[in-house]
This record gives structure tokens, sequence and C-alpha cells, in this order.
């Protein structure tokens, strides 16, 4: 086995493992940490498919400030724990929706699993042509940056404005409102 | 040699767990990590296809799917603060006021 294959197969067990810990836990910060282990993993596999833009962004958006974003509200609100499945049903006894109660739940992680079954069938069935990556290295950052600013000029400063409207809503939602009334307070 | 239905299969896989972990989680952050693996599964995905096209515009769509998940997270977590301000819960159950 070649030692592309190898670190291949050792990043996506790292990345399967910790995301399937990330829905297989009950306290949202070890999910939000297992999902930056997870990232990690990600990054590595951008850079065995030659695209080092993506493995650094990866590390620096995703892990370094949307994760912890997710990290710094997790410890605002003091990180509740999920409450069991017993806690619910004593709790809400016959109030819920029947979709939300536990059985049907596991249904809903049934048919995930389904999906995957699905979606592994039909990438395997259809192997025709071989799916190797031609040789020599594609989109050096020099290359992403000309078309960036280039091809793509225009979606890139739509998206600056995308980047505006999300701030100001984000600190709309989350202002603390001291009185019902804009009126009251000039 | 790991080709690209390898990447295909793999991103399959992290795009069904995070479509198991909106099912199976109850609490709100849990539901939005959940959907932040699915975007992942899918940059992944876009990564081996432009390598596999031996174009650099895979790498492109990746920062522009990292910029909507930026705005998504930001806007989703000032949701989530205002629910739990309201409800002091993150249960997606104690939000049932708009259900029919």
């Amino acid at each position: 086995m070649s030692s592309e294959a190898t670190l291949f197969y050792a990043f996506a067990a790292i990345a399967v493992l910790s995301s399937l810990l990330v829905i297989g836990q009950r306290n949202p910060i070890y999910s939000v940490l297992l999902l930056i282990a997870s990232f990690g993993a990600l990054s590595g596999l951008y850079l065995l498919l030659d695209a080092p833009f993506a493995a650094v962004i990866q590390i620096i958006v995703y892990a370094g400030a949307i994760m912890v974003l997710f990290l710094f509200v997790v410890m605002l609100l003091n990180a509740p724990r999920e409450e069991t499945d017993e806690d619910l049903d004593r709790e809400a006894h016959g109030e819920t929706h029947p979709l939300l109660r536990p059985g049907p739940m596991r249904l809903g992680a049934a048919l995930a699993v389904g999906l995957i079954v699905e979606l592994v069938w039909a990438l395997t069935k259809g192997g025709g042509e071989s799916g190797q990556f031609p040789a020599g290295a594609v989109g050096s950052v020099g290359a992403i940056g000309r078309s960036l600013f280039s091809d793509y000029a225009f979606a890139f400063e739509v998206t600056s404005v995308l980047i505006l409207v999300a701030m100001v809503g984000a600190v709309v939602l989350a202002r603390r409102e001291a009185s019902p009334g804009p009126s009251e307070h000039p | 040699m790991v080709t690209l239905n390898h990447y295909l299969v793999l991103s399959a896989i992290l795009f069904s767990i995070g479509t198991a972990g909106v099912f199976v989680r109850r609490n709100l952050i849990t539901i939005l990590l959940s959907i932040e693996i699915m975007l992942n599964a899918v940059n992944l995905s876009f990564v081996a296809f432009g390598r596999a096209l031996g174009a650099a515009d895979g790498q492109i769509i990746v920062f522009f799917v990292m910029t909507v998940a930026a705005a998504e997270a930001a806007v989703g977590l000032a949701i989530v603060i205002c629910l739990f301000r309201l409800r002091e819960s993150l249960n997606p159950e104690s939000f049932v006021s708009l259900r029919w």
C-alpha cells in the first residue's frame, strides 16, 4: 500500500470516527472539539488532493473562526446537557408530537444508514471509468486568486454583501431588548 | 491507488453522518454542528471533482461554501441565543408555538 493510500485511510478514519462521536455526544462542548478534529483530518485530505488553499482556509476559517464561535456560544449558554429519553418521557408524556418520540427518531437514524448504503452502492456500482486523478498539480494559490478576482469577481463582491447582511442580522437578533418598544430609548 | 471514488464514498459517509445527527440529536447546537458536517462532506467532493477535472474551480466553490457556512453559523447561533433567552432550553421540542 502506497503512502498516499495509507494517509488517505488514516485521515478518512479520523474524520468518520470523530464525526460519529460528534453526533454521539450529549455534551455540546465535546461535540465542538471533536468536530475540530474532524476538520483537521479533512484538511489533510485536501492536502492529499493537491488543494493547499482549501486545506489552509479549512483550518483558519472553519476550525479557527466558525468553531470558536460555536464554542463561544456553548460556553455563553452554560452548555446545558441534552435531556435523555427518560427525562423527556416523564416530562412531556403524551404532549410530544408523534414524530418526535424516541421510536420514530430511531427511524430517522435508520433512514440515514439507508442513505449511506444507497450512496455507497451507487458510487461503487458505476465504476466504468477508473476514476484516477490526472498527474500534475492543479490549483496553485496564485491561479485561484487570479480566477477569483477575474472570472468570479462578481460573486466575490456579492459574498461581501452576504457577510455584511449576516453580521447585521446576528447583531439585531442577539441584541437584548431592554424595553418592548424601540421608541422608548432614544 | 486512491481514486475519485474513494473520496466520493467518504463524502457520502460523512454526509449521511450529518443527516443522522440532525435526526437523532435534541440539542439545537448539535443540530447546527451536524449541518456543518454535511457542508464539509460536500466541500470534500467539490475539491475531489476539481482535482479530477484538473481545474481550480473546485476550490473556489469551496471558498464560497465556507463563506455561506460562516454566515449561516453566525445567524443560526444568534437565533439559538434568542431562543435560549426565551425558554431557558436548547431542546427543539420546547419551541412548538408555531406547530399546527
